[in-house]
């Protein structure tokens, strides 16, 4: 995010969020990030701004957090249901099944390297613009000031989906 | 070995293993015996689980043989939890390591707490779909296992003795080992390579990076909240859990303490809080009065 421009902190406390023009909710394990912000009270705090519209990328875990629908989750896993889709978590296998590929971006002919990583797959894209597809399947879509990938755009070195979040936050923050 | 399919995507490639380890950092890996253990581990908001039929401290007090789990139990907690499930295999077992990579382990630790298969070599870790995780106690040790294919790198510390002093040594001999590089010529690069038997290559990547190239966990005597906590400020990148949690007076308060000490380990406040009312620690044993054949780290080389 710095290379595309942007200033980042960590957010670990509710009081970190406050005067953010822009959110990145990054990959690691659903489940266990779902129930450490609940535990610290950040849970509903970061649901709330992303409703209220603070600009806000999800990648892998992010995206699941951000998804209205979820399967394989844990039984009680709650998401945000920001983003109107369905996903899958861990939907390609487990970490043996985990792959690279060229992505196609959408309204840019050249391929962008993605990186999948346990990654869920979109079951289902309802009403949210796809950004990024794996051989025809949706990998990244958009709804509004929020993004979402199943992939991890950070561990591949290209910056382009860096800045285009960067963009769309300078452009809700002007 | 990276595979490639016919539409182009490739799998087991250096950066999708390095990845998964980038997606635990700032977490807990929890050492787990049973699928109920895993369960509480992931309640308890481990990012991973080690699946493994004894812990270090039991490992210790029977002696003989130590070996990879029993597949089924592998399986059971693979079954039980949707967070990434580790296991263990013997230093340069590379059939053990075949085997947990067809049962779909997501990490293998080639570990030191096994009693080692090999004297002289490590796995070679390259072949592999799977990810390997791998001890160190100093940059050289580090920089080998990575040369070797390791995708992650923890450092040894003395598992199984409750007591953190090795940890921190361990910790603390790798930054200090990469703090020397900066500002070393090639020339003295070559020769401080020579030196600590790493490639030349991979110490040049930790100068231009200031770090490992791969995510450093540390392990090996963790037992408090405050031991997790002082091991992050040491720069590690997250903690592996063993004995510390399940030979304590109440698991699952433990662990959680222990998370949440990790994730906010600069802020004495919140640890403070979570260390409140822990009932025992585990017993711990200290280093000096262990009989030399029974320090784990020396294994590996």
């Amino acid at each position: 995010m710095a290379a595309a421009g942007a200033r980042t902190r960590l957010v670990r406390l509710k009081e970190d969020l406050a005067e953010l023009d822009g959110l990145v909710i990054p990959g690691g394990e659903s489940t266990t990030m779902t129930m450490l912000m609940q535990r610290m009270g950040l849970y509903d705090s970061v649901r709330q701004a992303v409703r209220d519209g603070l600009p806000t990328l999800g990648t892998c875990a992010g995206m699941i957090l951000l998804a209205e629908r979820i399967s394989d989750g844990l039984p009680d896993q709650p998401g945000f249901g920001i983003l109107d889709i369905a996903v899958r978590r861990n939907g390609y296998g487990r970490q043996v099944d985990s792959f690279e590929a060229d992505l196609e971006l959408a309204g840019d002919e050249r391929p962008f390297p993605g990186v999948f990583i346990r990654a869920p797959i979109v079951e289902d894209t309802g009403s949210t613009e796809v950004i990024a597809r794996h051989e025809g399947d949706p990998v990244g879509v958009r709804q509004g000031s929020v993004m979402a990938l199943a992939f991890h755009p950070e561990l591949s070195g290209d910056l382009r989906l860096h800045e285009e979040f960067v963009h769309l936050v300078e452009g809700r923050a002007s | 070995m990276a595979e490639r399919n016919g539409s182009g995507s490739q799998k087991g490639t250096f950066k999708v293993k390095a990845g998964l380890a980038e997606m635990l950092k700032g977490g807990v890996i929890m050492d787990v015996v049973t699928p109920e253990h895993a369960r509480l581990a992931q309640d308890a908001g481990a990012c991973a689980v080690m699946a493994l039929e004894r812990v270090p401290a039991d490992i210790r007090k029977e002696g003989g043989v130590a070996r990879m789990s029993d597949p089924s139990l592998i399986k059971a907690i693979e079954a039980a939890v949707t967070i990434p499930v580790m296991a263990k295999c013997r230093i340069g077992h590379f059939v053990e390591a075949r085997v947990l990579e067809e049962l779909g382990v997501d990490y293998i630790d080639e570990s030191e707490v096994l009693t080692p298969a090999d004297e002289e070599n490590h796995i070679d870790k390259w072949p592999f779909k799977v990810p390997f995780v791998c001890g160190c106690r100093d940059l050289g040790e580090a920089l080998r296992r990575i040369a070797e294919g390791a995708a992650m790198i923890r450092t040894k510390g003395e598992a199984g003795t409750g007591n953190v002093v090795e940890a921190v040594r361990h910790a603390r001999a790798v930054n200090a080992g990469i703090r020397k590089l900066q500002g070393l010529n090639r020339a003295e690069l070559v020769q401080e390579a020579k030196r600590i038997g790493a490639p030349v290559d991979l110490l040049e990547e930790c100068q231009k990076l200031g770090r490992l190239p791969v995510v450093n966990f540390a392990a090996g005597g963790i037992a408090t909240p405050a031991d997790a906590a002082l091991m992050m400020q040491l720069g590690v990148d997250g903690v592996f859990v063993g004995s510390g949690i399940f030979k304590s007076e109440d698991p699952l308060r433990r662990a959680k303490a222990i998370v949440a000490a990790t994730t906010y380990h600069d802020r004495p406040d919140i640890i403070a809080e979570a260390s409140e009312g822990l009932g025992e620690a585990m017993r711990g044993l200290e280093i000096p009065a262990l009989p030399e054949d029974q320090l784990l780290a020396q294994r590996g080389w």
